[in-house]
């Protein structure tokens, strides 16, 4: 028995490595990551600085050998054998393990059109510098993918002075994750911007030209960025003969079906205490889900109960989604300095939130959302709306109730 | 040291924060909730965050992207992905103007 074996070194996964240790685990740790670089942050991908990709590291060298944390770059497992405990990573070694963590991701799901390789992944450091260093002022970029990433991308290629088209298959850019309204509100910013929308058509070629449509139509592009959603990288699971489905399925304490094997993060499909699975594709919740899996290999038994959250910026707007809204869900709106907001109740509970506004301008009300919701709060919809009514008085009143 | 006048009491709410520019460089200044004023470096030392936007309860600021939390008395980094403590300035009230010492 070989200690704990960690298969990604994204956000998940390198969390998940300290975590294990501020949670006092002492054995050997081994974080195995597919990229050649340290770990680093995704987010700062799509903001790059005076032109240059930036490569924000999670951790420098120092912190993981401080930490007693062997790291392997450069590496993916190639097969696991959960019966043997055993991992082998693509240079042939073979690692047992007392505890296995899947922290995988998801890869970019891929066009299947002629020319479909012509197309650029937006999703790795590399993919990055690929799309920043060939772009200019006066380019063409077709963006294939009205959602998040496609549209942060949108607005930080416009903000170079780049020619952007975005490609969407549904009537409405952004509609998997976003409010309606805050969706909307965003797209007419886009529109505003100069961004043009080729919405309700799919793409039937990629070619030297540029971008082929359904109806026919040609978009042209110097430049083309494929963006349409992303895929749970499960294979390695799946030969194992893990439970999957949309991602690795885990109990509520992510563990997977298979013994002293874990699963987090983006590639994690998590039970939820009302029945299904749930897999969510966001920064915070890969550092939540490492960190509750890193306790549970330490010898917890947690169930993952953090409520989902993301934010997106576009332009000078900041998007902020927390807990699931649902279109059962009674709404209230309030107005915000700087834009507004907008609660979701369930049987008068808050349960989710949603805020579009300058810059960071909405976070402390998001967090005092997220607060509300987290004590099951019930609060007046009347105050709820009222923005003269201190979101910290509502919950501080619930919590002294 | 050399105090300059920041701001008014009454502009920063109670269990509050405020952006305060000054020399090219950009602080946050706190009222606790018994009234008592910090003063702090601006920008989160996780990513050049504006802590002002961030959250305070209690005598914690919480960082508005990324959730790293600050005792903004101390400067201490209470919470990850924070690690580095934040450069605190002498603040005080005096006949409900806000002064600090930045030097």
């Amino acid at each position: 028995m070989d200690g704990i074996v960690i298969i990604g070194a994204g956000e998940c996964g390198t969390r998940a490595a300290f975590a294990l240790r501020e949670a006092g685990y002492s054995g050997s740790v081994t974080l195995v990551g597919a990229e050649p670089h340290l770990p680093y942050e995704r987010p700062p991908l799509s903001k790059p600085m005076n032109g240059a990709v930036q490569m924000k590291l999670i951790c420098a060298t120092e912190a993981l050998v401080a930490a007693g944390i062997g790291y392997l770059p450069g590496l993916s497992a190639s097969k696991l054998d959960a019966d043997a405990g055993t991992v082998t990573l693509s240079d042939g070694r073979v690692l047992s393990y007392e505890k296995l963590l899947l922290a995988t991701g998801a890869r970019p799901r891929r066009l299947a059109c002629p020319g479909a390789e012509r197309a650029l992944d937006f999703r790795t450091h590399a993919d990055a510098e690929a799309i920043f260093s060939n772009v200019a002022a006066g380019h063409r970029v077709a963006i294939i993918g009205g959602g998040l990433i496609g549209m942060e991308l949108a607005s930080v290629l416009r903000g170079k002075g780049v020619a952007v088209s975005v490609i969407e298959a549904a009537p409405k850019p952004l509609g998997r994750a976003v409010p309606q309204r805050f969706a909307e509100k965003l797209h007419a910013r886009h529109v505003a911007e100069g961004v043009r929308f080729h919405l309700d058509r799919g793409v039937v070629a990629i070619g030297d030209e540029g971008v082929t449509l359904t109806d026919g139509s040609m978009v042209p592009a110097d430049l083309v960025v494929s963006v349409i959603g992303v895929l749970p990288e499960t294979a390695l699971a799946e030969a194992a003969g893990l439970a999957t489905g949309n991602g690795i399925l885990t109990d509520t304490c992510l563990r997977t079906s298979a013994p002293n094997v874990f699963a987090a993060g983006d590639c994690a499909a998590v039970a939820q205490p009302g029945g299904g699975h749930i897999r969510y594709e966001s920064w915070r919740n890969a550092r939540t889900q490492a960190e509750t899996a890193a306790r549970n290999m330490a010898g917890a038994a947690e169930i993952f109960a953090a409520i989902p959250w993301f934010w997106s910026d576009q332009y000078d707007l900041g998007l902020q989604v927390a807990g699931l809204p649902q279109p059962g869900h009674q709404r209230v709106l309030r107005s915000a300095a700087g834009g507004e907001l907008k609660f979701y109740l369930d049987d008068g509970r808050v349960v989710a939130a949603a805020g579009l506004g300058l810059g960071n301008s909405l976070a402390k009300e998001i967090k005092l959302a997220e607060m509300l919701i987290a004590a099951g709060v019930s609060p007046d919809p009347a105050a709820l709306a009222d923005p003269g009514v201190n979101l910290k008085t509502l919950l501080k009143n619930a919590r002294a109730a | 040291m050399s105090w300059i006048s920041a701001c008014k009491l009454d502009d920063i709410e109670q269990e509050g924060a405020i952006r305060f520019d000054h020399g090219g460089r950009t602080y946050a200044i706190y009222r606790g909730p018994d009234d008592s004023v910090y003063c702090t470096a601006g920008l989160c030392t996780h990513e050049a965050i504006h802590l002002a936007d961030g959250l305070v309860m209690d005598f914690e600021v919480e960082c508005p992207k990324h959730s790293g939390a600050f005792d903004y008395r101390t400067g201490e980094a209470l919470r990850l992905p924070a690690c580095e403590n934040l450069k605190t300035y002498p603040a005080e009230v005096v006949d409900g103007e806000v002064r600090v010492a930045l030097g």
